[in-house]
């Protein structure tokens, strides 16, 4: 019986090795074991992948702030993750008497429910993933909108009026925000032809974000507001709301709540590196030539690259207010994602079957329009002609006579 | 479609994350939007006041580190002048070049700290605060070696300084005055024309000229709202007469200019305090006073240019060895009674950005 996931190479052998184990009749058998391995290795593994980030990310912040950074616990602090995570378990757990006792129960578990739910169809590498489906784009960006919906329940059910407003805004961004960040991945399935994510990866003889510098930038934009970080992290705006949708989730529940946040992080470094950059792909070379590097490894520096860039983005920069972000959201990159699909299905039909000459005409044309977009908008949007500075003066006052 | 919607009321404080202290407002709100805005504060009252009264001349200086605890050396300027003023001490030329220096150090410190916070309100994850902080910190190292204390410094005394400085603080200083100008533009540099803080900042709790002055706020804030108003200009103490220096004036009075004000006012610090290590003259920091220190009877009132507006001390005399009154003026009990009027209208993440624009410090507020 042929495996429904021919193109799994480890599936596949996983699949042959418990089939011929297991006696005639048992197909089903060898089939959910085999599964159930594969489950097991990528759900552990974008823990721990998520686990690292968290670390990562406070050392290289912590950098970014002339300070140190967990240090203590095990080599240069490597085991920090574990212990805050042995913190959190072993913290009592508790629920205000206001709470919806359903939704508060719910709320961790739908959000981590969902972020490994899209860490199925990442492809880590090749023949490295859980299931290669047909409509992969879709599924990363529907999913995680599973998890917005689990931030409104969290913050509706917990009963406390700054977690309720963190959840309003929540939906509020979500609405917005998925519109630009689907809408400027029409670009690259035009180019890949195919909404399976292996398949965009091997359609990429060029990085996409060569060949989609627009599509990139505005993905780039709303997965960041999507997964409520610097400059958008509206919802759990620190000096605003305390903690906003979380405020009132302690011991393991908010460990969970912080697991699916920053798994999201890794999962959408993860999108991006897959669909942008060539996934596992030797992005120096065209894929034809060998690789000197394994997939997985490349993968992996793709994806640390782009957590890297997004705890630069949070260190640098502040958060913008919520009718901003609408504004930004409406004005700003939905229509950038529009002219992006416009420009790159024009493209598409003049060249449909592109040579690798052609590939960087297409490129240079995209690039143009990206370069002219991106300054067009920023006149059109920029509100301080003058120079902002100018507004303080100093003058100088004769010192009176004492 | 008429939607029914009620408004909420959220308390803001006394704990959370940007109220500067122990400082409660109960916000009301139609959505994002603040209707109605009730500050309540008195979470930190320590009865300064009274206290001051149970006090020699020479112990209250240590309860006016305590007041606004980010300009300690502020206060106690503000302090000393009253007394020296009520019993008619001079103070040697030396006490009041080192008094202008560590207040003009102390002021950088304190403004520091309010851009620092400011930007933090604005959400940005701590990395401007952290280099404020570090800057901050040099000039409490500096203070450490001066009286071994970093906050509470307690450095003056009516009739001069504490004592003579020890000989490394000079090059310390040497070296902050020629460092912290860079780390001040490289601030600068990574926010001040930054177009998220613009967007933020520009326009936003705009407090008008004839409004600021009716209200009677002072310092960086009267400033920024267009009025060059100074005291150390208008009514110069120490040597602050004999210093040459400039007074940045704001045009908009929206939280920008605040922020950019106290930016500004770092560098005319450093120009002050440039002044003040050049031009120190040798002899006694302080003038001889008995242990049991009896003012005339009589009152005075001294104020000074505080990091956060009009500090003044109205000290009364019945002839013994503590007051028997002390009034605080406080400039950001004085400058947080418009708050409420500047924020209605306004959002919530504006709430903190005003609040924070406005730099109050909640140890000066509740006494």
């Amino acid at each position: 019986m042929d495996s429904p996931f021919d193109r799994n190479g480890l599936y596949s052998g996983l699949y042959g090795f418990f089939a011929e184990l297991t006696p005639d009749g048992f197909g089903w058998l060898a089939y959910l074991l085999a599964g159930a391995i594969i489950v097991f290795i990528v759900v552990n593994g974008v823990m721990l992948l998520t686990a690292f980030e968290t670390y990562m990310e406070r050392r290289v912040l912590g950098r970014f702030q002339t300070r140190l950074g967990p240090n203590r616990v095990g080599p240069f602090g490597l085991l920090q993750p574990f212990a805050d995570v042995l913190k959190l378990i072993m913290k009592e757990d508790l629920r205000p008497a206001m709470a919806d006792r359903l939704t508060f129960f719910l709320a961790p578990v739908i959000m981590v429910g969902a972020i490994l739910l899209v860490a199925a169809v990442v492809p880590f590498g090749p023949n490295t993933f859980l299931a290669d489906l047909n409509i992969g784009v879709l599924f990363i960006v529907g999913i995680p909108t599973i998890a917005t919906v689990a931030m409104f329940l969290g913050g509706w059910g917990s009963g406390n009026r700054f977690a309720l407003l963190g959840a309003a805004r929540a939906v509020a961004m979500l609405i917005s925000y998925e519109v630009p960040m689907i809408v400027s991945l029409a670009g690259v399935l035009l180019l890949a032809g195919s909404m399976s994510l292996v398949d965009v990866v091997e359609a990429q003889r060029l990085p996409f974000i060569v060949l989609q510098p627009l599509g990139f930038f505005v993905f780039l934009v709303a997965a960041s507001a999507e997964m409520n970080r610097s400059p958008f992290d509206l919802m759990e705006a620190e000096s605003e709301l305390t903690a906003g949708f979380h405020t009132e989730f302690s011991g393991i529940r908010f460990g969970l709540l912080q697991l699916a946040e920053f798994g999201e992080l890794v999962i959408i470094s993860a999108v991006l590196a897959v669909i942008f950059v060539s996934g596992w792909q030797n992005p120096f070379v065209s894929p034809d030539y060998a690789q000197w590097l394994p997939g997985q490894v490349w993968f992996l520096l793709k994806l640390v690259f782009f957590l890297l860039l997004f705890t630069w983005i949070r260190a640098t920069l502040p958060r913008m207010r919520v009718d901003q972000v609408m504004a930004f959201a409406w004005k700003a990159l939905f229509p950038l994602a529009i002219i992006n699909t416009l420009v790159t299905a024009v493209l598409v039909v003049a060249w449909p079957e592109p040579e690798y000459g052609q590939l960087w005409l297409i490129a240079a044309i995209n690039w143009a329009v990206a370069i002219a977009c991106l300054v067009l908008f920023s006149r059109f949007l920029e509100r301080h002609r003058e120079r902002p500075t100018a507004s303080v003066q100093l003058v100088e006052i004769p010192a009176e006579a004492s | 479609m008429n939607l029914p919607s009620e408004q909420i009321t959220i308390n803001l404080g006394p704990q959370h994350p940007s109220t500067h202290g122990v400082f409660r407002l109960r916000v009301t709100l139609d959505g994002e939007v603040i209707t109605d805005v009730e500050p309540i504060f008195g979470y930190l009252h320590r009865g300064t006041e009274k206290l001051a009264e149970e006090r020699t001349y020479t112990q209250i200086v240590t309860l006016t580190d305590r007041l606004d605890y980010t300009s300690s050396m502020i206060n106690n300027q503000a302090y000393v002048l009253a007394v020296e003023k009520l019993a008619g001490v001079t103070v040697p030329p030396r006490g009041q070049y080192l008094r202008v220096l560590t207040a003009e150090l102390q002021r950088i410190a304190s403004h520091l700290m309010g851009v620092g916070f400011f930007l933090q309100d604005l959400g940005a994850s701590g990395t401007p605060l952290m280099y404020c902080f570090r800057e901050r910190e040099r000039i409490l190292d500096l203070f450490e070696m001066l009286c071994g204390a970093r906050v509470t410094v307690s450095y003056m005394r009516p009739g001069g300084v504490f004592q003579e400085p020890p000989p490394e603080f000079w090059p310390a200083v040497r070296h902050l005055l020629d460092t912290t100008p860079d780390a001040i533009a490289e601030l600068e540099r990574l926010i001040s024309e930054n177009e998220i803080v613009l967007a933020r900042s520009k326009g936003v709790g705009v407090l008008t000229k004839e409004k600021a002055i009716d209200c009677a706020i002072s310092g960086p804030n009267l400033r920024a709202s267009g009025v060059a108003w100074d005291l150390r200009k208008a009514d110069p103490y120490d040597v602050y007469a004999d210093m040459d220096f400039a007074v940045p004036v704001g045009s908009n009075g929206d939280s920008y200019d605040r922020f950019l004000v106290r930016v500004m006012e770092v560098h005319q610090s450093i120009r002050i305090a440039e002044q003040c290590y050049r031009d120190m003259p040798g002899g006694p920091v302080r003038s001889e006073l008995p242990f049991f220190f009896r003012p005339p009877p009589g009152d005075a009132y001294a104020h000074v240019e505080a990091s956060k507006g009009e500090l003044g001390f109205y000290l009364v005399s019945d002839g013994g060895i503590a007051p028997y009154r002390c009034k605080i003026r406080s400039p950001s009990f004085i400058n947080l009674t418009v708050l409420a009027e500047m924020l209605l209208g306004w959002k919530v993440a504006d709430l903190m950005v005003i609040f924070g624009s406005l730099d109050v410090n909640m140890g000066e507020v509740d006494r």
